[in-house]
């Protein structure tokens, strides 16, 4: 088989999971024997799509020697070319491995983990789940190997869709269909912007072929236009600021749904498409400019939001929005790159991540850090797995985290220092600078997840005592752990650093210059910079749980704790400025439509209506006033046949 | 008479004796069942429409002005002179996909009908004005002479008044008789006033032209400029109120929600596309210079209808209004297509067309499903669908995600590429009428999202918790076809626009000279 078939068959495989999947029956309620064989079909059919995309990006990752594409003629309209095809290198090789791994990993730690609930209610639409989950994936790997923007935008579409359906799955949560529809409609605002970017750039170039896209020569208006509205889209899938508020609530969703959201898919695929479409962007400083703005912001809203949550997996989620913050970030100093390493260790340590929260909530029942505690001993293999976790999100060398990170640093610090990125200088500045400070943040609320969970005393006093979670959900566990420890090695010069940076060269002859000529990591005295912000942040953390007697560090915030805890309250400037308005405006619009637009239309048929009745009338006399007017009448009609005769003679 | 032209008739003559057969049958059933099979010959004989088309019509040819409509069949009879009536039917890429689309939703129609008959009459009535309502839809998009084309837009009218009247709206009150009979009115008499302009520019056309051949006429070489303002007004005029283009669509809600299931589905489904189909065939084709001079006020109007539309569904409570109200929105992005000139916008015209055919149909069935378990529309007394009814939901939610046009299924091409055009068209107007267009998507979206929330989620409210799991096995014939065509054409949208590409350009290339 060719490159191009394993391409082409990556996203087909869990696809055909996934509708085989939905065509499941769903499982009666209360049968308890039929439920539970749907539930295991639906679980077979569910891990084995996501198997066999695994490895079926394995097979790509070794076979591809070189980029490759290949692409047929999808539809024709009007003199614009829609292609089907993929369009694979290094980048997209190795993004699909952590997509399909991840979700190979959630596939299983579902069937253990949604088991859960009161015996009286069990969730009984099992096969919906494990079917969307795998549309999520095959969605997603269509996004990665896409070769036309518009095919890329049907998996970046359905993405959207998946999110909706799965963080809605759990019914006993109230807020579930509310986060689920805000996720599915932030995104699809930025995907305003994004439709019409592309629309630019296929209008531009006469085809939706990136390669044809990439080739073009466009006008300078319209690169700056087109990649500012793409970034429309990218923040609302990537959850940048503004554009970031649908993340935190999408926490609604089950555990592995988050880790699947946050991990590989979904936030991934924004800057996954901004290195997608990396030359158009270096071409433009100005959109490059905005990405650094929005990500240095997101990367200290993020960072500083996640340090005053109770809700363990709200602390994740904020997490995630500040370290894509930093994928971001290292796109605005022009290194994709650092943004991609950054991206695949990040799959790595959020999966884990979240599923040893998952874990942890499974043993304990809630989701609320103030009623955890002392777990350390009771749950070993889940504390170490989530020290490895949080060591990695903090960057302690030398576990995943650090090493990429330290790339995203030394790119923003080169393009501060030395003006080598392709936007100005300060945006190097802003990055780095917010960088360093969401070091020092992010080593602090690590420290206060892993001392509130895991260490002191239990909270509260629990019906079971809390204990490692059954081996459906340990292993998934375990496997996850070993790329969050050491993916970051892979980064020194050699096989794994060499795929990230051969992309595509962008035309027959021209060789694209973009990447650094040497390895992923840069080793240089001021990586003691991070290091230290890094110990000043855990340590404070740890004083202050000290010092309280193993207190919730967070009360050293003041009165900075709520503005943190509620994230600005941007959500609320959301509601106001944006939902309140377009209600009220949607509200009026009806009224004026009912009683303008079709209140014209009545208001005429009344009114002819009376006139005829009022005409009616006045037909209706008796007969001398009748006889009047019929002779009047006559009269009439005579002397006008004699003007006109006059007149003509 | 060759095959071609022995198709053309049939496809007319089948459902036109087969709606006297059906009032002739005395038996209820089995008079239902006759005017099934006359549905689905009907739909055969317009399927294998294509199939014997004269391959050397469908491609390009040298452009000249006689050219510019290359029927694959044609079929052309004297009929009244002296009102220059032929019985002129032709067939090419742009009318089959809606000539299919309007057999195949009668046939479901129809066959829903023998599982379920709405109270009010009886089925045979019902099967019988179905059918007449398919030979006018059909005749419309087969004429290929103006007078004709008139006269079958009319054939229309009545039928589906006595649909609405006689078997629509919920209960047998006088309160709700009165209002169905309101709506009913008023679609007639609305539509009827359409029908005076259209007829007007018909008659404008053809005294000015000396011929009513559609033929003939496309690329208006024979109109002067006037002539052609003139007609082009009326005539969008005419077609606005089908379509319908805001603001003449007041009559579309109260029809859609009044109307029977089955009147709803053919409403929505295919007879608002004789406006959009009488837009871009007779306005555009036959005054070109006409369309060019309109296009901005169609386009803002278009995209008006898309705003108000989808502002509208944000603030409705009922479930039926609703989706009529969507419709607005939707055909706005069709107009806004043709409104464009170009051939990018009018192949996605096309596809919208057939796609919101195809997926509002299904929206309406299942509203028609859930109003018939529940007896209520109200969104505020419809929740928890997916507790109590998990299939129902989850098709509910398909075919919302479909309509919001969702990249992959049938929606998304026709309401992206309107407005790809639109951003094709270049200049600030456009540009803007384009970003607009994009942001009605994201209310679209809202609004449908909206109505899953409230119609799915949640707790299953009184109304619903009473509903049990099953489908009738006729509900699920009906449904499934169009949940297949709904992903068939988004994943293969060839299946519509393979055949219109060579006519379409053909059209751009007479009205863009």
């Amino acid at each position: 088989m060719s490159v191009t078939t394993f391409g082409a068959l990556l996203p087909a495989v869990p696809l055909l999971a996934g509708l085989t999947g939905l065509l499941l029956p769903p499982s009666p309620r209360g049968a308890a024997i039929g439920e539970a064989a749907a539930r295991r079909v639906a679980a077979t059919v569910g891990i084995a799509g996501a198997a066999g995309a695994l490895a079926l990006a394995v097979a790509l990752l070794v076979t591809l020697d070189g980029p490759a594409e290949s692409s047929t003629t999808w539809i024709e309209l009007g003199g614009l070319t829609v292609t089907l095809g993929v369009r694979l290198d290094g980048a997209a090789a190795l993004v699909a491995v952590a997509v399909t791994t991840v979700a190979l990993a959630v596939q299983i730690y579902s069937t253990g983990y949604l088991r859960q609930g009161p015996p009286e209610e069990p969730d009984h639409r099992y096969p919906p789940y494990a079917a969307q989950v795998s549309l999520f994936t095959a969605a997603m790997l269509l996004v990665v190997v896409s070769g036309d923007l518009i095919l890329l935008l049907v998996g970046w579409e359905v993405m959207g869709l998946c999110s909706y359906l799965l963080i809605a799955h759990d019914r006993r949560l109230p807020e579930a269909p509310a986060a689920a529809m805000k996720a599915f409609l932030v995104t699809r605002v930025g995907d305003v912007g994004f439709l019409l970017g592309i629309a630019l750039l296929g209008v531009s170039a006469g085809s939706f072929r990136i390669a044809d896209v990439l080739t073009h020569d466009h006008g300078t208006t319209t690169l700056t236009a087109a990649c500012l509205l793409l970034l429309a889209g990218v923040a609302g899938k990537s959850a940048q600021f503004p554009l970031h508020t649908w993340l935190p609530d999408a926490m609604a969703g089950p555990t592995p749904i988050s880790a699947l959201i946050h991990a590989a898919t979904m936030v991934a695929a924004g800057v996954y498409a901004v290195t997608r479409l990396w030359p158009i962007f270096e071409a433009t400083p100005t959109a490059l400019v905005v990405l650094g703005v929005m990500a240095s912001v997101t990367l200290l809203l993020g960072a500083l939001a996640a340090t005053a949550q109770d809700d363990i997996k709200r602390v994740l989620a904020w997490s995630t929005v500040s370290q894509i913050g930093y994928m971001t970030g290292a796109l605005a100093v022009g290194s994709p790159p650092a943004a991609l390493f950054h991206l695949l260790t990040h799959a790595a340590f959020k999966a884990l991540l979240f599923l040893a929260a998952g874990a942890v909530i499974h043993a304990v029942g809630t989701t609320l850090m103030s009623r955890m505690g002392g777990l350390r001993r009771s749950m070993p293999v889940t504390f170490w797995c989530t020290v490895i976790g949080l060591g990695a999100l903090a960057g302690v060398p030398p576990l995943s985290g650090f090493w990429s990170k330290e790339g995203v640093l030394a790119a923003a610090e080169q393009a501060a220092l030395h003006g080598d990125g392709p936007a100005p200088a300060w945006v190097g500045w802003l990055v780095w600078l917010a960088g360093l400070v969401g070091v020092a943040v992010t080593a602090w609320y690590a420290t206060r997840l892993l001392l509130g969970t895991y260490f002191g005393a239990p909270r509260t006093p629990l019906a079971r005592p809390p204990h490692d979670p059954p081996a459906v959900l340990r292993w998934p566990v375990l496997a996850l752990a070993v790329p969050a420890a050491l993916l970051g090695l892979a980064g020194f010069p050699g096989w794994f650093s060499r795929q990230l940076q051969a992309t595509l060269p962008v035309g027959p002859d021209v060789v694209s210059d973009l990447l650094p000529p040497d390895a992923l990591i840069h080793l240089t005295p001021t990586v003691l910079l991070p290091l230290a912000l890094l110990v000043i942040g855990a340590g404070l953390a740890w004083v202050g749980w000290r010092r309280g007697g193993g207190a919730d560090p967070v009360a050293a915030l003041g009165p900075l704790r709520p503005v943190f805890a509620r994230a600005f309250r941007l959500d609320d400037v959301q509601h106001t400025l944006v939902v309140r308005t377009t209600t009220a405006i949607a509200r009026a619009a009806r009224t004026a439509d009912e009683r303008v637009v079709d209140g014209a239309v009545t208001g005429t048929g009344r009114a002819v209506g009376a006139l005829g009745g009022r005409l009616g009338v006045l037909h209706r006399a008796a007969l001398p006033r009748a006889a009047a007017a019929v002779l009047a009448g006559a009269l009439l009609i005579g002397l006008a046949a004699a003007a006109l005769i006059g007149a003509t003679a | 008479m060759n095959v071609g032209e022995f198709l053309l008739v049939s496809v007319l003559a089948v459902p036109a004796l087969g709606a006297l057969a059906v009032a002739a049958t005395p038996r209820d059933r089995a008079a239902r069942i006759v005017g099934t099979v006359a549905a689905a010959l009907t739909l055969v004989a317009a399927a294998s429409l294509v199939a014997g088309r004269n391959a050397a019509w469908s491609t390009y040819a040298p452009q000249d002005a006689a050219g510019a409509v290359r029927p694959w069949h044609s079929i052309d009879l004297p009929w009244v002179p002296g009102l220059e009536l032929r019985f002129h039917l032709g067939v090419d890429g742009i009318s089959w996909p809606l000539v299919v689309l309007t057999a195949l939703l009668t046939l479901l129609c129809c066959g829903y009908s023998l599982w379920r008959v709405p109270g009010g009459g009886d089925g045979r009535a019902l099967v019988a004005l179905l059918l007449v309502v398919e030979v006018g839809i059909l005749g419309t998009f087969l004429a290929f002479d103006l007078v004709l084309f008139f006269l079958f837009f009319e054939v229309v009218l009545l039928p589906m008044y006595a649909i609405i009247v006689g078997w629509g709206g919920d209960g047998t009150d006088p309160a709700a008789l009165d209002a169905r009979r309101r709506a009913g009115r008023k679609f007639a008499l609305y539509t009827l006033f359409g029908s005076v302009l259209l007829l007007v520019g018909v008659y404008v056309v053809v005294a000015a032209a000396g011929t009513a051949d559609i033929v003939a006429l496309t690329g208006g070489t024979e109109l002067s400029r006037t002539t052609q303002l003139a007609a082009f007004t009326l005539l969008a005029l005419a077609f606005a109120v089908k379509s319908p283009l805001w603001p003449l669509h007041s009559w579309l809600p109260d029809a859609h929600t009044q109307a029977p299931t089955v009147g709803s589905v053919l409403l929505a489904g295919v007879l608002l596309k004789m406006g959009t189909y009488g837009l871009i065939r007779v306005a555009v084709g036959v005054a070109p210079e006409g369309a060019r001079w309109a296009a901005p006020v169609l386009g803002v109007l278009a995209v008006a209808a898309i705003l108000i539309g989808s502002l509208v569904c944000l603030a409705q409570s009922e479930l039926k209004r609703l989706i009529a109200y969507s419709s607005v929105g939707h055909m706005g992005f069709v107009l806004l297509g043709v409104a464009t000139l170009t051939a990018t916008g009018i192949q996605a015209a096309l596809i919208g067309n057939v796609a919101h055919g195809i997926i509002t149909g299904l929206l309406f069935f299942l509203a028609g499903a859930i109003k018939d378990r529940t007896h209520t529309g109200a969104l505020s007394e419809l929740s928890g669908l997916r507790e109590t009814a998990p299939r129902l939901s989850g098709l509910l939610a398909f075919a919302a995600v479909a309509s919001l046009g969702l990249p992959g299924l049938a929606g998304f091409w026709g309401e992206a590429f309107a407005v790809v055009a639109a951003v094709e068209s270049g200049g600030a107007l456009w540009t803007t009428l384009a970003v607009l267009a994009a942001i009605g998507g994201a209310l679209t979206a809202a609004y449908l999202l909206r109505l899953l929330r409230r119609v799915t989620h949640g707790e299953p409210s009184p109304a619903v918790a009473a509903l049990g799991p099953k489908l009738a096995g006729a509900e699920l014939v009906a449904w499934a076809p169009l949940v297949l065509l709904a992903l068939a054409v988004g994943l293969a949208p060839t299946l519509v626009l393979g055949v219109a590409e060579a006519p379409v350009e053909a059209l751009v290339g007479v009205v863009a000279r």
